[in-house]
């Protein structure tokens, strides 16, 4: 099932382009109006990032002057190097470096190894924990908040690790409390996936007298690259785009990863629309970047999770 | 599969049963359909435990732990600063919540959270499809509309939340008002002013506002599920039913849709989840606070200046609970029943 999705995501352009070719029709008034109608949804759609974008190299006087929609007498980097001046950019970028990259390997290790017993092997409890993890990550954050919150303050951590002495307002929270619950999701996809991977595999491997941990590592592992690809991508935007766990945890802006210390930012520029539309952007760009890349694999991720009943 | 239905009781099971089931396991297997023998001897049985057990022990202590000591704390009046300051107060923070000082917020919560639902499904939900059904038509420069729509779901809600808030909903500059203030300057953020009213409870026009801003982002990732499923739609089917003489909307509607029918079921529990679970675009765009959904009254609870009483967050987010774990559980062990059925 899950097989059906992947190949179907990535097999539309094939099949896509090879039906123009087929059919190309001379265009009919129906495909006119179709046009039209996707053109205008599309202009709107594309309205508050391009005029974001817009806004962020013009001054604010001439946005205020003028509106949003005039044309401009002056566009520069002003608003950018303020956003960078004040909201330590690059300082940010480095710090959301130091908890998605550690929360990303972390999370697909420790799920593929679940997925892995939980959906190779046939054992009693192998479906309840299944349930329990997949379940465990459709469940709202706020519900366990306040525990994690409270055991977090009373953690002690080393000062090197810590800027307040405990686990609380540290890397270390946030990595933790994403490994935790993003775990969930891909023990489901990477669990459907290797649902469908031939049972021969693992009596085949087995035969051969490998172990457990080879068969994991040589057999299994290397033919799930296709979902591990889609599932990183997906996880990357999700881990960088988090903003709740991080400003729970994180109650000092100068430590936040970059998403979530744009509230601060929001509070402190509110006068300047400019600024905040410049470090938007600033906040945008890695995960656009890691979108247009790899587009395919992106789209594969979500609808891996989803294509089948 | 009848041990999962008892999600709260999970983490003291898990361990010991687990070491347990392995036994199990490997007697039932040796005279077993699949033809094995005892699964695990020796160093792979170390190796199956440690593979089974470090993440599930890590996802147990983040996510099933805090949610059993969130229902126990929540009858507790507790204010978080020494244990010795915890009292027993039963249903206490239940009792202020739904018929005491707190009623009024934590129904308007509610009823936003219900607003948020019908619009996600009458709203993106609908455009979505419509947009994936257009778009599945093979149309010259479908890639590039489809990239248009999906874009803004890469980006985080909290980011949407300061660009609708710089650029559209801005009092006198934004777009919006640009485009339906009439040259008037106005309040879309903030505006607390009930759009329908029945006796004190209703939709706001700050909330409406961020819905449609929500709205920017949903559609595209619902599109996509849809365009996904539509993909997988066998073209000969679609093109029999024209040649059949159906009209667009008869093949849509008889041929297409039916077919549809595992999209649709994990839009509604995406619809779902999401309604309950959406926090930071609110979180962003509820200033001065007012606009409440479960979730902000659970963390505005919890954490902050107004949380005094730790057990009435907990109250919130014990709710918060049960409004979702039937459904998460229906769902999730109706999803390995079939697939173990068809396996």
């Amino acid at each position: 099932m899950t097989d059906t999705a992947i190949t179907s995501t990535t097999g539309a352009p094939e099949k896509a382009t090879r039906l123009i070719v087929t059919k190309k029709k001379p265009l009919r008034p129906a495909r006119v109006v179709l046009h039209v109608f996707l053109i205008v949804m599309g202009i709107l759609w594309m309205t508050p990032l391009v005029m974001s974008l817009y806004a962020s190299f013009r001054p604010f006087s001439e946005t205020q002057a003028d509106g949003f929609l005039s044309l401009p007498k002056e566009l520069n980097l002003d608003n950018y190097q303020d956003a960078l001046e004040q909201g330590d950019f690059l300082d940010k970028y480095w710090n959301t470096a130091l908890i998605l990259f550690p929360s990303l390997l972390l999370t697909l290790f420790l799920a593929s190894m679940i997925a892995f017993v939980a959906s190779r092997y046939t054992w009693r409890f192998n479906i309840f924990f299944l349930v329990l993890f997949t379940a465990g990550n459709l469940l709202p954050q706020q519900i366990m908040v306040a525990p994690l919150f409270q055991a977090f303050r009373r953690i002690p951590l080393p000062d090197f690790m810590s800027n307040s002495g405990n686990l609380n307002g540290s890397n270390w929270a946030i990595i933790l409390l994403h490994v935790g619950f993003q775990m969930g999701f891909c023990t489901f996809v990477l669990s459907n996936y290797m649902k469908l991977l031939p049972k021969e595999l693992n009596e085949a491997a087995m035969v051969d007298g490998a172990s457990l941990w080879t068969i994991y590592s040589k057999v299994v592992m290397p033919l799930t690259r296709p979902a591990m690809a889609a599932l990183a991508t997906l996880e990357f935007a999700w881990i960088y785009n988090d903003f709740f766990w991080a400003v729970i945890f994180e109650q000092r802006g100068d430590d936040r990863p970059i998403t979530s210390a744009l509230a601060n930012l929001g509070g402190e520029f509110v006068t300047d629309t400019n600024v905040v539309a410049a470090a938007s952007i600033f906040v945008i760009i890695p995960v656009m970047i890691v979108y247009f890349a790899l587009q395919k694999h992106f789209i594969a991720g979500l609808t891996l999770g989803s294509t089948k009943g | 599969m009848t041990t999962a239905a008892e999600p709260s009781s999970t983490e003291e099971q898990a361990e010991p049963t687990t070491a347990g089931s392995d036994d199990q396991a490997s007697t039932q297997e040796a005279g077993g359909q699949r033809g094995g023998r005892s699964q695990f001897v020796g160093s792979d049985r170390r190796v199956f435990l440690a593979m089974l057990l470090i993440p599930t022990t890590i996802h147990v202590l983040i996510v099933w732990i805090p949610t059993v000591l969130s229902i126990v704390l929540s009858l507790t009046k507790w204010n978080g600063i020494q244990f010795s300051d915890l009292e027993w107060a039963s249903f206490e923070n239940y009792d202020q919540i739904i018929l005491g000082a707190f009623q009024q917020d934590f129904f308007q919560a509610i009823l936003n959270n219900v607003w948020l639902l019908l619009f996600l499904f009458f709203g993106p939900t609908l455009l979505g499809m419509f947009l994936a059904y257009l778009l599945d038509k093979s149309i010259r420069g479908g890639r590039i509309y489809q990239s248009v729509f999906y874009t803004p779901v890469v980006l985080s809600l909290a980011v949407v939340g300061f660009i609708w808030q710089n650029i559209m909903y801005d009092q006198e500059f934004g777009l919006a008002t640009w485009a339906f203030g009439g040259g008037e300057n106005v309040a879309w953020l903030g505006n607390q002013e009930f759009l329908f009213d029945f006796g004190g409870y209703g939709l706001s026009k700050n909330f409406l506002a961020i819905l449609v801003a929500m709205a920017w982002r949903h559609t595209g990732y619902i599109m996509v599920l849809y365009l996904a499923g539509l993909k997988s739609v066998d073209a000969s089917l679609k093109e029999s039913a024209s040649l059949d003489g159906c009209n667009e909307w008869q093949t849509f509607r008889h041929v297409l849709f039916p077919t549809l029918k595992p999209i649709n079921v994990i839009v509604v529990v995406i619809t779902v989840i999401e309604a309950l679970r959406a926090f930071d675009i609110v979180y962003v765009l509820n200033t001065p606070r007012n606009t409440e959904l479960l979730s902000i009254l659970t963390t505005d609870n919890l954490i902050g200046e107004g949380a005094d009483n730790i057990g009435r967050g907990s109250a919130y987010a014990t709710m918060l609970f049960l409004l979702c774990i039937g459904f998460v559980l229906w769902y999730v062990t109706n999803h390995y029943r079939n697939q173990e059925a068809s396996v």
